[in-house]
């Protein structure tokens, strides 16, 4: 792939030459910002490009959704943070997005209705699956995770918040490994301990610490791979499993990261 | 007692049986009330549907398929047993006795088919309450030996399990002593006149097993047994009645209403506060403010006590049957911290009780200067723990939503009482500075997109 340029347009781009684009790829703070979750957004961007698929970022335009705000309990600033997110949107007539993150991906889906923004908003998770059943994606390199054993953390946001737990188990289903759950999946699934705003603060005293239980759990199935679809349970399952000091054998990857992985993008 | 005396004091009984219990059920309903508005009404087919499924069906109960088929049985033995209880107040109110049977023409077959099915299912309710016994003492389950079920809930609980068992218990003394007399009369034993009362009915299977324990007595003490479990059970029913609405067994009624009224958008969205955009419509748009219909600012933000709640908050508080499902799969409990989602439904309900106790003896106006966030109740340090998993709305058998509530009093900690933890206020700062939950400028969103390249050149 290294021959194409990657192309990352932003809706202002291509509104000055006259286009809009199919989707909006609403890459959202922590595919932005955090290091680690950048490369989830780079795998998500590459897998667009590869398949040719018309998008465009806002960029710079581009707003928290609100999320944490909301959810510590600062509904004034969600609602401010959010007014601005849908002018912007409407502005550039936004019907679809698809985002990397569960968390917006909530939000953007079912908080801004009531605020006037209303889109088609896709989880990533959710995306990949279509194209896989629209023969769309292909991963042909799924020989790479020949033998390996893949668990799926679910996330909050997608699973109980909006009963998706079985697009992103499709999805690693097109891998050549073996898929195994941990004790508590799907509906039952136990939390990253991110969500709620837990992301940006200290937890409470107790035993231990959620993401730590967690990864006890996927710890439990031997996995060689946990599989995540969200950046913050990215980010707390990394860090439960390097406090483990299991790094070396065991990788938390995005659903993206591993299809793009998959086809040697 | 004399028949005639025997029909009074029934009538009386039952009167007030079910006038005390209607006085409670008003205060509740008062009670429920005291929360603000929230339109519910609408979409009648799919509450219908969710109600019968979720409450009538308990759908959710069968996660666990042991548990689910004891409760099941309690359920259905309980209810159906007591369409039996109809008999008996009719018998009661007309001094008769077995009245389907005896007057109302129902043919002897049938009749002890019915009672027989009664009795089966009554030793099933009694096989399964002792199951529920040793489970909530013996198998070390930890959601039921929890801090939160202390003194009162934890009585409670074996209250009602052992209540039930005396119940049936008396359903099937009851049958065996009128077999037992009836075996008397049959063989032209006994006074004649009482003869024309305990007529045979066919053998009722299960309680005639407990007749050898009975054969001892003669007819006046089997009489006198026979009326002792007779009035045990409808009196016990009157009390249970009065009973479960200071109990968690209230959710034997409330689990329709709450299954009815619960939501129905995905469990991930919070209600909007439209007080807010209101607020914000008028900042970015003042004209429009002074033209439009100015509506008045509401009192407060989010919740401090409970009347600041929804009645639907409410509801779920009263509601609540106190299992533990919900605290037993919350990240925050089971990590050690001092939230327990089943204590903010408890919390809740007592504190409500307390306002409506304070309204019937000290008046409406009376305030007692308490509140739901307090360290007597929900306590702040409870709040901040929530990760707003979802976990305890999706394992409530009812339908509770105890994430709405702790939104409700986040809400208010932070926009009335500015109290945030100290990162929480950085983040808000950032979102309002960069638009970025973390200190990063908005105008480096899109350096990934270098790295990107700079990779691929
Ligand atoms: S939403 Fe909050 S209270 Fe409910 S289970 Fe999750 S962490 Fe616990
Ligand atoms: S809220 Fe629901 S799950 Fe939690 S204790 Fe009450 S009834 Fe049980």
């Amino acid at each position: 792939m290294s021959e194409d340029k990657m192309t990352v347009p932003t809706m202002a781009e291509l509104l000055a030459k006259g286009e809009k684009p199919e989707i909006l790829f609403w890459v959202g703070c922590a595919g932005s910002f955090d290091q680690r979750a950048q490369k989830i957004t780079i795998a998500f961007v590459k897998i667009l490009n590869k398949l040719k698929i018309p998008f465009a970022v806002l960029g710079t335009e581009e707003s928290c959704t609100g999320d944490p705000a909301r959810r510590a309990g600062n509904e004034f600033l969600f609602q401010m943070t959010a007014k601005t997110n849908i002018e912007v949107l409407n502005a550039y007539e936004v019907q679809k997005i698809v985002t990397t993150c569960p968390h917006c991906f909530n939000t953007l889906k079912n908080e801004y209705p009531a605020l006037g923004g209303n889109y088609d908003v896709v989880h990533h998770s959710t995306f990949l699956q279509m194209l896989i059943n629209e023969g769309k994606l292909k991963v042909e390199g799924g020989q790479a995770f020949k033998g390996k054993r893949i668990t799926f953390h679910d996330s909050c946001y997608l699973g109980r918040a909006n009963n998706i737990y079985e697009a992103p188990r499709e999805v690693l289903e097109t891998l050549d490994a073996e898929l195994t759950e941990m004790k508590s999946c799907k509906t039952k699934g136990l939390c990253c301990g991110a969500g709620g705003a837990q992301m940006f603060k200290e937890e409470e005293k107790g035993e231990i610490r959620v993401n730590q239980k967690r990864v006890n759990q996927a710890l439990e199935t031997k996995a060689d791979i946990i599989a995540a679809a969200c950046p913050f349970c990215m980010t707390m399952m990394t860090d439960g499993v390097k406090e483990k000091d299991k790094q070396e054998s065991v990788k938390v990857y995005d659903l993206a990261e591993l299809i793009a992985d998959a086809q040697n993008l | 007692m004399t028949g005639i005396i025997q029909q009074i004091v029934f009538v009386i009984v039952l009167i007030g049986g079910i006038t005390i219990f209607s006085l409670k059920m008003k205060k509740i309903i008062r009670n429920i009330k005291l929360g603000k508005d929230l339109d519910l009404s609408g979409n009648t087919g799919q509450r219908i549907k969710k109600m019968l499924l979720i409450a009538f069906g308990q759908k959710k109960m069968f996660k666990n398929l042991i548990p689910a088929f004891f409760h099941l049985l309690i359920y259905i033995g309980f209810i159906i047993i007591n369409i039996e209880i109809l008999e008996i107040i009719l018998d009661g109110i007309l001094g008769k006795h077995r009245i389907f049977f005896s007057d109302l023409g129902m043919n002897a077959t049938l009749y002890s088919f019915i009672i027989n099915t009664f009795e089966f299912l009554a030793l099933g309710v009694i096989i399964a309450c002792v199951a529920f016994l040793i489970r909530r003492h013996f198998l070390g389950i930890k959601r039921f030996q929890h801090s939160d079920l202390k003194r009162w809930p934890k009585l409670d609980a074996d209250i009602i399990l052992y209540v039930e068992i005396v119940l049936m218990g008396c359903f099937l003394f009851w049958n065996a002593s009128d077999q037992s007399l009836q075996k008397i009369y049959a063989s032209g034993g006994g006074t004649p006149e009482n003869a024309a009362i305990y007529v045979e009915t066919g053998t009722f299977y299960l309680s005639s097993l407990l007749m050898p324990l009975l054969s001892g007595m003669g007819e006046g003490s089997l009489i006198l047994l026979e009326r002792t479990m007779w009035w045990g059970h409808i009196v016990g029913i009157l009390i249970f009645l009065n009973y479960i609405p200071y109990s968690k067994h209230f959710h034997i009624m409330m689990a329709f209403p709450n299954t009815y009224f619960s939501r129905l958008q995905p469990q991930g969205e919070i209600y909007n506060m439209p007080e807010i955009t209101r607020e914000i419509e008028m900042m970015m748009n003042p004209d429009a403010a002074q033209s439009g219909e100015e509506a008045p600012p509401p009192s407060k933000f989010g919740a401090k006590d409970v009347t600041d709640l929804n009645w639907k908050n409410l509801l779920d508080a009263y509601s609540c049957t106190e299992c533990g499902r919900c605290t037993a799969a919350c990240p925050a409990n089971q990590t050690g911290k001092l939230l327990s989602p089943r204590k903010i439904m408890m919390d809740t309900r007592d504190r409500l009780e307390e306002i409506g106790n304070n309204i019937d003896k000290k008046g409406a106006d009376f305030e007692d200067g308490k509140s739901l966030v307090s360290d007597e109740y929900i306590t702040e340090e409870e709040l901040r723990a929530c990760t707003t998993c979802n976990a305890c709305v999706e394992e409530c058998p009812i339908n509770i939503n105890p994430l709405d509530i702790i939104y409700e009093l986040r809400r208010n900690l932070i926009m009335e009482e500015s109290k945030a933890p100290g990162e929480w206020n950085s983040m808000f700062t950032n979102i309002e500075n960069n638009a970025a939950p973390w200190q990063f400028s908005q105008q480096d969103r899109l350096k990934w997109k270098d790295d990107l390249n700079d990779e691929n050149k």
